[in-house]
């Protein structure tokens, strides 16, 4: 590991000062992914501001939305009754990703900026666009089961490994950052990018852009909603694909409203629009959910290992929908 | 930098790169907290940093100044050992050992987040501030923590007779 210096920041103002004209400089959450990648020298900054110290308060309002902040251990989200009782998908989604160690290090904002788990990443000997732009992509070719169905570009098919990103996607949430020039308010689902050309650029966050908050506005159905993750293990194990869904049922089984959203399968958190449209308004029946999985994975494309996943994203999310309008029966 | 551990305070100045585990290991000597993977996947370096279970080789030591830093060799008592620990002698958890004082350390944080009523991907009711001492929910908690001499079955058993007590028989 390159030698590097360390700076606590005592609030985010202090941490923008302490980024400001540093390109090398890194923020530290948990540190669960970025002392990983330092040793794997993908990451070699110069400076860690560690920014565990701020914004630490989950804020409950009373139109039913919930600030929470980028300090917030992952443990401390998925604990919170507010979360449990208003927002179940997101609980299940976060106790559903890595281990209780490393969710008791993980902080929003590292999670929200944790990088790709794809292999030829981390490993320096292997082309990867990501990691130094312009010199190709091992995986396309190469070993791609856990690589992307949707959204991919020739020069990337890297996925985006968080499971809590998938739940805020479908909870519309929102990320408060600042920077040198000011305070801006973001959607999680546009923060990611999609590969394109330029796959080292993966959010639209300048350098030095301080996340400090997520919003997620209220929902009154999340109280009924679904975080499905299918994995080759039981546990500790990052989604093949993974499903986050909450669905509003009228007394006659019409969708009054829907939210769903992929992970696993995309280089961003997949908010999944085409599949929302199909169903709202319409009868919640079998048919419907295969009809509405259809029109979101139209457009998806495997590649030589992981043809597999459209599929597995087609049932996982006619399974999720399914379990959905079952439990709105009772 | 001032450290803490197991009660006994330090000064150290480690080099910003250092990990809180290789500061235990290799500056103060307590080669108790294993290295297995270094990248956070098995468990072999679990300690408690105020009573919550970290990776302790992902973590800066920088990170941990000033807090209060338990690793295996501090959970014995005047009266001997912890009772987790006589329980993984009297269940056969382990067989070559290098995963058990990971898997002891995570239990310890595992049963105070079990008994804060901090639910788990398997808690079937996120509403419920209690949840049963089952051996599913052992295993899920404690699914961070790998045994390449697969003594699951004896680690389960030590944790569930040493928290869950009757109640779970
Ligand atoms: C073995 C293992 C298994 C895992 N399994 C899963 C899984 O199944 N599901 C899953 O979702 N995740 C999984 N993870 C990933 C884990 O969730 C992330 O490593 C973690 O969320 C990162 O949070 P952190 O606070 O440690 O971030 P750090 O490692 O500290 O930082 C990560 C990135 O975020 C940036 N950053 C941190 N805070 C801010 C901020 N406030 N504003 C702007 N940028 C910021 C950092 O500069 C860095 O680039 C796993 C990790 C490991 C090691
Ligand atoms: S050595 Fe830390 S998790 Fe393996
Ligand atoms: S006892 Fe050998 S690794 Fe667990």
């Amino acid at each position: 590991m390159m030698p590097f210096n360390y700076a606590r920041a005592r609030d985010p103002a202090d941490a923008v000062r302490l980024a400001a004209g540093r390109t090398e400089a890194r923020f530290l959450g948990g540190g669960t992914n970025l002392v990983d990648l330092m040793r794997e020298s993908v990451e070699v900054p110069k400076t860690l501001i560690d920014v565990t110290e701020l914004s630490q308060e989950i804020t409950a309002r009373d139109d039913g939305s919930l600030l929470i902040g980028a300090g917030v251990k992952n443990t401390t989200i998925a604990a919170d009754r507010r979360v449990r009782e208003r927002f179940p998908l997101l609980a299940r989604a976060i106790l559903s990703g890595a281990s209780g160690q490393i969710r008791n290090m993980a902080t929003v904002g590292g999670n929200i900026m944790q990088r790709t788990r794809c292999y030829y990443f981390y490993d320096e000997s292997a082309r990867c666009n990501k990691r130094t732009p312009g010199a190709g992509c091992d995986a396309i070719d190469g070993f791609n089961r856990i690589h992307a169905i949707l959204g991919a570009s020739p020069a990337c098919v890297a996925t985006h490994p968080s499971d809590m990103c998938v739940a805020l996607a479908a909870l519309d949430a929102s990320v408060h950052t600042v920077s040198a020039t000011g305070h801006r308010t973001l959607k999680l689902a546009d923060l990611h990018r999609l590969p394109g050309d330029t796959p080292h650029i993966e959010t639209e966050l300048a350098p030095g852009e301080l996340i400090t908050a997520v919003g997620i506005p209220p929902c009154s159905f999340a109280t009924r909603s679904v975080y499905r993750k299918v994995r080759d293990r039981a546990s500790y194990a990052f989604a093949l694909v993974s499903v986050a869904a909450a669905l509003d049922l009228t007394d006659n089984g019409t969708v009054r409203d829907v939210r769903i959203a992929l992970g696993g399968v995309a280089h961003k958190p997949w908010r999944a629009e085409k599949a929302e449209a199909a169903l709202r308004g319409g009868q919640a029946t079998e048919a419907s959910f295969q009809l509405a999985a259809d029109a979101e994975l139209k457009e998806a494309r495997g590649l030589r290992h992981n043809a597999f996943k459209i599929e597995l994203a087609r049932r996982t999310l006619v399974a999720c929908l399914a379990e959905l309008s079952r439990r709105d029966e009772k | 930098m001032h450290f803490n551990v197991n009660g006994r305070d330090h000064e150290v100045e480690p080099d910003s790169r250092t990990s809180l585990l290789d500061l235990l290991r290799e500056h103060l000597r307590l080669t108790g907290t294993k290295k297995g993977c270094d990248q956070g996947a098995c468990g072999a370096c679990t300690v408690l940093v105020d009573g919550v279970r970290i990776n302790s080789c992902l973590a800066l030591a920088v990170q941990y100044q000033d807090r209060a830093i338990t690793t295996v060799e501090g959970l014995e008592a005047d009266s001997g050992l912890h009772a987790l620990q006589q329980a993984f002698i009297a269940h056969d958890g382990f067989q070559c050992g290098y995963c058990t004082p990971g898997q002891v350390c995570s239990a310890i944080g595992m049963a105070k987040e079990l008994e804060r009523g901090i639910p788990s991907a398997l808690t079937e009711d996120l509403c419920a501030m209690s949840m049963a001492w089952t051996r599913d929910e052992i295993r899920e908690r404690m699914s961070g923590n790998l045994c390449r001499c697969g003594a699951y079955n004896g680690i389960v058993t030590a944790i569930e007779t040493t928290f869950a007590g009757e109640s779970a028989r």
